[in-house]
């Protein structure tokens, strides 16, 4: 970390301080815990794509199961649900486990030819009608129960916390399972892949409601801190409050949030210790020989395809935690919330902005993308309300513009990666 | 035998006919999509929102010239906006060109720094249009609906089935098919054209013959303004206009442009097809079909539908997949425009 | 590396969002442009004089070096490996910097233009390694030789065709559906179609059975008695010292024997050095 670093850090918190006094301090730590996830993110697209360049713009798919992680491990288990469909749902998924493995050794074993292609096809038909024949009613009785508040499966009931571990290995699993099939290609497919994996996974979420609940959300997902009415209730809170001459409601919202930001800190730190670590181990050395010269490295005997997949699926592990503490600070799991633009693309123009291959680089990046994400549109309403300030109020332009200025985020965020690639291609703070 | 007949017509009802346009549509943005490939050598991220802009000004044109009463009918007012809308979808191009990819050509960069680039013009495009029309959806074809009603289809035949055809679907595939025409008899007959696939083939051979990068570059975003331009208008015509629709068609159109073979003009028209196909066929409840085909006592109890149509980007991914593992160059070998 | 940062891609190969194989492989510097200019002294019809210079901004490779042909004649350059042969041959056509030295054509001095404006000035080049557009037919690749010109280019394709007669059998085909030979050919014959003055070949013969390298050279002699000039780097000295005018041995940049091709074949020292014996 040299002075010019450390300036670059300082202006951003410098920039988070000033929103607190000018809007107020409960939006600028809701500003920075949303910061925190995202440095988390970035760390992730950036272990993906600055160690190994690999371009991988499934982000949001992997965001996304950390936030099914949250539900399947922390809402509390709909039992009569279970009963009614548990049993059904389960056996309909080890009748295609055992469907695809049957057509996967098909393949295998058999010669080449007519005949295997007409087995494997006609096993899998024969598995998907079997699938859907038990999968179907399973479903359709999970969805049945209560339909207005459950009408899921409901999770496990355990911690909260736990679920981002979990979010993190759901994320991995499924990278596994991509990155075999399309780092495995003769030439590598990973970028389309992994756009339409993502998109799969929104449309299993928003659309399997037995496991989600769909777009009807799940609410009241468990906090890893105290609730608000909960505190005010207490007597030493309150005191306390009083003691720092606060409002007991203000009190109580800042104090969620601060720990809400001490734990994304921990996590953040965490990552980032590690990432960093790994970097300078031999392991990073080799990764980075790897991108560096492929050729060289794969003539030394080094797996690239394997460490690929290695580095693949250690970074959407990354990206799963991020997507779990980003659901449990929500507290709600909403579906249709998730879009590429601010999910896959974004966390991208954080890392390229940040400098792709610094790890300090991607926090940054995250920090002051997001910061600016959230506070260009405030900036953009003064701004258009002050170049509009000589048209009459009902001039149906003026509405227009006002009306518009949510999208100049948008706009602002093109500009400046478009920036940062020309003028300073290897981001904010460059790998070394 | 009229059975037959009956299955027949519900099977061109339902599949044949919205597949068709569909894949023409999907076509279009995929030659849009392999050409940039094929000439500059990236995935234009960029695409989807250009499609996008170039509708939004054929809107914008049709709404004025709807307001002068202006019009074609019973053809929809957009075509005649047609022009319009690629004039400004070219300026916008080769002003991004000029201000943007200019200078990574100029200093040799990367093919993936083009990429990146291309996310951020995604970013600016998407941006203004939304701040010029909104992030609604927005409807503008007018003109006749229908070339057949299901109705006279019915009274015509005597089929329990109707057919019917959408104007719309009709303008898709005749411009589509002139289109496409046109694009082939440039690029196969026309020195330009030829010099085109020349570079696209073998850059640094095309400029030891004399054949100029920036116009060869230059010709490509003309091209790319149209078919955009008139894939997103007709996709609009056809079902409706909405700014993320637009962006989410960048899946099906690079999964056409790769199954087909990137690079490759006649693998994106195969690809958008084959696409457009398989998301039909497997999310259509076939029981209609096969109550037709099946004897009584076979009839199947459910829909027959293979997979909700909630997940048709599901299947032209797989098929995408699929058709990787066994082809990985695509099913047109890739690479030559 | 490249100290260029947008040139790092960081190893990203994914096939889906790039194309790398396609990327340039000469190192043109797309941004040069220059005039030609009358050229002072008298000189040979080509010739790159007191070559200094290298790739970017590279350690020299060429150490005023010399190569020059007349009017009709073959002028080859042999040497060993890394003796900069095909980077002196690069230099005439403008393919990297010359700190000094200069490059005179017809008594005009050109070295301050680009390879594609050399073309334009009469230079035709045909490099080592893909030397033809292998997707599109062989009448095809010929007409793109000739992009520049705007006259009839029928009656220079009929001379290619009697040059290579198995050309004109071949001309609907694709190129890259031909044998190695007859892929050489095509990028003859597609250099040829500019209607160059100087037709400049790196290392024509690579890759090819003896036959056939017999078979181009005798072809090479044919076109240089139309009155073309040809420069050639070769890997085959004694071959392509046999038919040579003018032969240049190059070791580490620099020019270490001229003389007429027959008397470098005759010269002991030579022959033990270069020629095995």
């Amino acid at each position: 970390m040299n002075y010019r670093n450390i300036a670059l850090f300082a202006v951003v918190f410098a920039l988070l301080v000033l929103v607190g006094f000018v809007q107020s301090w409960s939006v600028a730590l809701q500003l920075l815990n949303l910061c925190l996830i995202s440095a988390v993110m970035a760390l992730g697209v950036n272990i993906q794509w600055g160690y190994a360049g690999l371009f991988s713009v499934g982000t949001m798919g992997f965001i996304a199961l950390g936030g099914v992680a949250t539900v399947i491990t922390s809402m509390p288990p709909v039992r009569a649900a279970w009963a009614a469909g548990g049993a059904g749902v389960i056996a309909a998924f080890v009748i295609a486990i055992v469907t695809i493995a049957g057509a996967v050794q098909v393949w295998k074993r058999m010669k080449p030819g007519k005949a295997r292609s007409l087995t494997m096809i006609a096993i899998l038909v024969v598995g998907f009608f079997l699938y859907r024949s038990i999968f179907d009613p399973a479903v359709q009785a999970i969805e049945s129960i209560n339909a207005a508040s459950e009408g899921y499966l409901g999770g496990l009931g355990l911690p909260i916390l736990f679920s981002w571990v979990v979010g993190g290995l759901l994320a991995a699993g499924v990278a596994w399972v991509i990155g075999k099939i399309s780092l495995g290609l003769r030439s590598d497919y990973l970028a389309i892949a992994t756009l339409g994996i993502a998109e799969i996974i929104i449309y299993v979420i928003k659309n399997e409601d037995w496991l989600t609940r769909g777009v009807k959300n799940v609410n009241g997902i468990p906090r890893p801190v105290p609730y608000e009415v909960q505190l005010q209730a207490e007597p030493w809170f309150a005191s306390w409050a009083h003691f720092l001459g606060l409002d007991v409601v203000e009190a109580s919202s800042l104090y969620v949030k601060l720990a809400y930001a001490a734990l994304f800190t921990v996590v953040l730190v965490v990552i980032l210790w590690m990432s960093e670590k790994a970097l300078k181990s031999p392991w990073g050395r080799m990764m980075r020989a790897i991108r560096d010269n492929e050729e060289a490295a794969e003539a030394m005997g080094k797996d690239v395809t394997r460490r690929h997949l290695q580095v693949f699926i250690l970074g959407s592990a990354v990206l799963g935690i991020a997507g779990a503490m980003m659901t449990s600070l929500d507290g709600l799991l909403t579906p249709g919330t998730y879009n590429p633009l601010r999910f896959t693309f974004l966390i991208w123009v954080m890392v390229v902005v940040g400098g792709s291959g610094n790890n300090w680089g991607a926090v940054l990046g995250g920090f002051l993308i997001w910061f600016l994400w959230v506070e260009v549109e405030p900036i953009g309403k003064v701004t258009l309300a002050f170049l509009t300030s000589w048209m009459a109020d009902d001039s149906g332009l003026k509405q227009h513009l006002m009306n518009s200025a949510a999208y100049m985020r948008l706009l602002t965020m093109g500009v400046i990666l478009l920036l940062v690639l020309r003028f300073s291609p290897k981001g904010l703070i460059p790998e070394k | 035998m009229i059975d037959i007949l009956n299955a027949l017509a519900a099977l061109a009802n339902y599949v044949f006919v919205p597949a068709i346009s569909y894949g023409s549509q999907l076509a279009l943005g995929a030659l849009g999509i392999t050409l940039i490939y094929g000439i500059l050598r990236f995935s234009n991220f960029a695409h989807g929102d250009t499609m996008a802009f170039g509708t939004m000004v054929v809107i914008l044109t049709t709404w004025w010239f709807q307001g002068m009463g202006i019009s074609i009918a019973p053809l929809p007012t957009a075509l005649l906006a047609l022009p319009v809308g690629i004039v400004v979808t070219l300026v916008l191009l080769l002003g991004t060109d000029r201000a943007v990819f200019r200078f990574y050509r100029r200093t040799k960069a990367a093919p993936i720094v083009f990429v990146m680039a291309s996310l951020g013009i995604m970013f600016i495009y998407n941006g203004l249009v939304r701040f010029i029309i909104g992030p609604n959806e927005q409807r503008f074809s007018d003109g006749a609906r229908f070339i057949i009603k299901a109705r006279e289809f019915k009274a015509a035949t005597g089929l329990n089935e109707g057919l019917s055809i959408k104007l719309s679907q009709g303008i898709t595939v005749i411009t589509a098919v002139i289109v496409v025409v046109v694009l082939f008899w440039f690029l196969n007959r026309t020195r330009t054209g030829k010099s085109m696939r020349a570079f696209s083939d073998n850059e640094d051979l095309a400029l030891l013959s004399g054949i100029n990068p920036e116009r060869v570059v230059t010709i490509s975003w003309v091209l790319v303004a149209i078919l955009a331009t008139i894939a997103g208008t007709l996709y609009g015509l056809d079902k409706s206009y909405k700014p993320f629709t637009y962006f989410q068609l960048l899946l099906p159109m690079f999964a056409a442009a790769i199954v087909g073979g990137l690079g490759n003009p006649v693998g994106a028209i195969a690809g958008g097809f084959v696409i457009s196909f398989s998301e039909v066929a497997v999310t259509y409840a076939w029981k209609k079909v096969l109550v037709y085909l099946l004897p009584e006592q076979w009839a199947p109890d459910g829909l027959v539908q293979l997979m909700s149509t909630d997940y048709k980007f599901a299947v032209s991914f797989s098929i995408l997949v699929i058709v990787l593992l066994f082809r990985p160059t695509g099913i047109f070998k890739g690479q030559s425009v | 590396m490249s100290d260029n940062p947008y040139r790092d891609a960081r190893g990203n190969k994914d096939f889906s969002v790039t194309d790398p194989s396609k990327t340039s492989h000469l190192d043109i510097d797309p941004t040069r442009s220059g005039q030609a200019v009358p050229a002072d002294g008298d000189a040979p019809f080509l010739i790159g004089e007191n070559m200094t210079g290298g790739y970017g901004r590279g350690a020299d490779i060429l150490h005023d070096c010399t190569v020059a042909v007349n009017r009709g004649e073959i002028a080859v350059i042999v040497g060993p490996n890394g003796a900069g042969k095909s980077t002196a041959m690069k230099a005439i056509f403008g393919m990297l910097n010359l700190r000094k030295g200069r490059v005179v054509i017809d008594g005009r001095d050109i070295t301050a233009l680009s390879p594609q404006d050399r073309v334009a000035q009469g230079m035709a080049f045909v490099p080592q390694t893909n030397n033809i557009f292998t997707s599109m037919t062989v009448e095809e690749n010929l007409e793109m030789g000739a992009f520049l010109r705007r006259d009839d280019i029928s009656g220079t394709m009929e001379q290619v065709y009697e040059l290579f007669p198995i050309l004109r059998d071949k001309r609907r085909q694709a190129a890259g559906e031909l044998s190695g030979g007859q892929r050489q050919q095509v990028a003859v014959g597609r250099a040829l179609m500019t209607q160059p003055k100087v037709l400049m070949l790196d290392e024509p013969t690579a890759g090819v059975s003896p036959i056939v390298m017999d078979e181009l050279f005798d072809r090479i002699i044919e076109v240089a008695r139309t009155g073309i000039s040809i420069l050639m780097v070769e890997q085959n000295a004694r071959q392509a010292l046999a038919i040579a005018d003018r032969g240049y041995v190059l070791v580490q940049g620099r020019n270490r024997y001229t003389d007429t091709g027959e008397a470098l074949l005759a010269d002991p020292e030579v022959r033990k050095s270069f020629l095995g014996g």
